[in-house]
């Protein structure tokens, strides 16, 4: 079944083609990204349930045999993540042709999207270091068409400083590429593992920290991050969504899969772990000044970064299966709250928590799609948030490293006490009098669009059903870290056949 | 020759760092777009030394044959700098279109904190003192 490795990759830009050649016939364009998303998602799902029976699935594409051509690569871990994106972009492609101002706007959003698609998935599946360049142009341009869709000022501001930054670290990677064929005479991902074994130690940091900057500018780390939460919340809410759920997850896939399989570490990394704590409390103290839904929800996917660097700085199955879990998690919930987010625009006209109130009783299931993963997101059991979080102390405290548990508890009171302003400031309090032009003010119920509802209402199941299947869930995590923490598997499975 | 191509990629790193730190959108354009040149030079230098032409034939690569995987590597990254170059320009011109002028704006944010300092510590003014 090795045809199934390459179709989440292949589908969607052959799609992207025949949707721009299709860009007169709107419903046409519609139907064929949401049958291609679901092909897609079906090829994932039965891949994952592959590589969960059989193991690592390889292939090299055009038929030269690695390490010189191109492989694709599926371990546990990459099919979870394939799963798990692939399902959020069909569900978010829905939301996004219920959004007005979305789907209507553009006749390249539906192109575009599927070769966002196309992108997210070879980032995942590649085992080949150039390739995983390749794959993040393709995520990336996508990206920054997305992001500048409507071509408002606002947009292009802000749509700038995110384009600057990402090819400012997509130079760094081409160096970062270079620096390492230079001294290992390879590219290929497998093959690496074992030839940066035998360069000067010192050689083989200095290649590590780069990647690990390349990579932390894509998954908004600290110091890094201070793009992400200036040009996320122009773009349009579906827009906004799925990158606030995939793109910074690329990254940090990314920086696990490299950390891992090329640099692995013996204990815990002093680095990892005062990088992931400065992310946290960095991350949640910026959502606590901030005073749009957008915006705060957008810090606080750079303060939930964190946990995941800390799951990955233990260095130990329990640590990375946690890190891998609260991904799954957060994928989800993050993408359900920035579409409830964009409900309440859609609804009330605006964002902003100084201009909204009483959402609660004129637009309840709002509020209920809001209320769940919001709890969630700040770790209150029984939601997905509190297992992903409480894998993470355990596995913290295993090892001894009570100063960064510590820290990453206070942030989650802090999530919380964010959290709570946005349902203060927003959902609660009496409906506000304003002139009858200003929707967020008001009396009457809110409405809106029934597919944006429904395909938000989906996501909020599917994040309750995390909590509800956490046990074979975090199974599937540790079954997935323990391969990451076995690079020998990896390799054996890329180089001999 | 290996010398006067790592220079060439440290100049071109060095203005393109330059230029990315101008307050002009042009100058910040071509400036990525020097450094996307230097990390192609760099990657083209990573393949080691010139040597001949790589064809292979069923005896295998010819002795002193340059090695070719850097040059796929490089032409590919040259292909996305210029697909990326062309859009970032796109972006400038409807910059231009909504401003007039080729200036990069200020973070709305920055404005916030500047206004926010300025309410808390006013300026003193000349005439007062």
């Amino acid at each position: 079944m090795r045809v199934l490795l390459p179709l989440p990759v292949v589908l969607p830009l052959l799609a992207a083609g025949t949707s721009l050649a299709l860009h007169r016939h709107r419903w046409l364009q519609r139907a064929l990204g949401l049958v291609t998303l679901t092909a897609v998602v079906v090829a994932s799902l039965v891949l994952l349930l592959e590589v969960r029976a059989d193991g690592i699935s390889v292939v090299d594409v055009g038929g030269w045999p690695a390490p010189i051509g191109i492989t694709l690569v599926a371990d546990l871990f990459a099919a979870i993540m394939l799963a798990v994106s692939t399902a959020m972009l069909l569900a978010v492609l829905v939301y996004a042709i219920g959004h007005p101002a979305t789907d209507d706007a553009s006749r390249f959003f539906h192109p575009t999207y599927l070769v966002l698609a196309a992108g997210v998935s070879l980032a995942f599946l590649t085992g080949d270091l150039f390739n995983l360049f390749v794959a993040f142009e393709i995520m990336l341009i996508a990206s920054y068409v997305l992001i500048t869709l409507g071509g408002s000022q606002e947009q292009v501001r802000s749509g700038m400083t995110y384009v600057v930054i990402s090819l400012l670290s997509s130079t760094l990677f081409v160096t970062a590429v270079a620096l390492v064929y230079a001294a290992t005479g390879t590219v290929n991902l497998a093959d690496l593992a074992g030839r940066l074994d035998g360069i000067d130690p010192a050689i083989r940091n200095a290649l590590g920290l780069t990647l690990l900057v390349v990579f932390g500018v894509k998954a908004a780390i600290f110091p890094l991050f201070s793009w992400l939460p200036d040009s996320y919340p122009t773009a349009p809410s579906p827009v906004t969504a799925i990158f606030a759920g995939l793109l910074t997850k690329v990254g940090v896939y990314a920086i696990i899969r490299t950390q891992t399989l090329l640099f692995p570490s013996d204990g815990a990394s002093t680095v990892l772990l005062v990088l992931a704590a400065l992310t946290m409390v960095v991350g949640v103290l910026g959502a606590i000044s901030q005073n749009d839904i957008k915006r705060i929800l957008s810090f606080h996917i750079v303060s939930q970064i964190g946990y995941m660097i800390l799951g990955l700085g233990l260095f130990t199955v329990a640590g990375i299966a946690g890190a891998i879990f609260y991904i799954v998690h957060h994928i989800v919930v993050k993408t359900t709250l920035f579409l409830v987010g964009g409900l309440v625009e859609v609804s009330a006209g605006t964002g902003a928590l100084s201009r909204l109130s009483g959402l609660a009783r004129r637009a309840p299931v709002v509020a209920a799609l809001f209320a769940l993963p919001a709890l969630s997101l700040a770790g209150i059991p029984p939601f997905s948030g509190f297992v992903a979080k409480l894998a993470l102390v355990q596995a913290g405290l295993d090892v001894g490293q009570g100063l960064v548990i510590g820290v990453s508890l206070l942030v989650s009171l802090l999530t919380l006490f964010s959290m709570t302003k946005i349902w203060a400031g927003a959902f609660w309090g009496e409906p506000t009098e304003v002139e009858a032009s200003d929707r967020a003010g008001g009396e009457g119920p809110l409405r809106a669009p029934r597919l944006m509802v429904g395909a938000t209402a989906v996501l909020v199941v599917t994040s309750l059903g995390i909590a509800v299947g956490a046990g074979p869930l975090h199974d599937l995590s540790s079954d997935a870290a323990s391969g990451l923490m076995a690079p020998d598997r990896y390799v054996g499975a890329v180089l001999d056949r | 020759m290996t010398v006067t191509l790592a220079l060439t990629v440290g100049v071109l790193f060095a203005t393109g760092t330059y230029l990315l730190l101008q307050r002009t959108l042009t100058r910040v354009v071509i400036g990525l777009a020097l450094m996307g040149h230097g990390a192609n030079v760099l990657l083209l230098l990573a393949g080691g030394r010139a040597g001949d032409a790589p064809f292979v034939s069923d005896a295998g690569p010819p002795p002193g044959a340059a090695d070719p995987l850097p040059q796929a590597l490089a032409l590919t990254a040259i292909v996305i700098t210029f697909g990326v170059t062309a859009f970032l320009l796109a972006l400038a011109y409807r910059s231009w279109q909504h401003t007039h002028d080729d200036d990069v704006e200020d973070d709305p944010e920055d404005k916030r904190i500047a206004a926010l300092a300025h309410e808390q510590h006013p300026p003193a003014r000349k005439d007062e003192g």
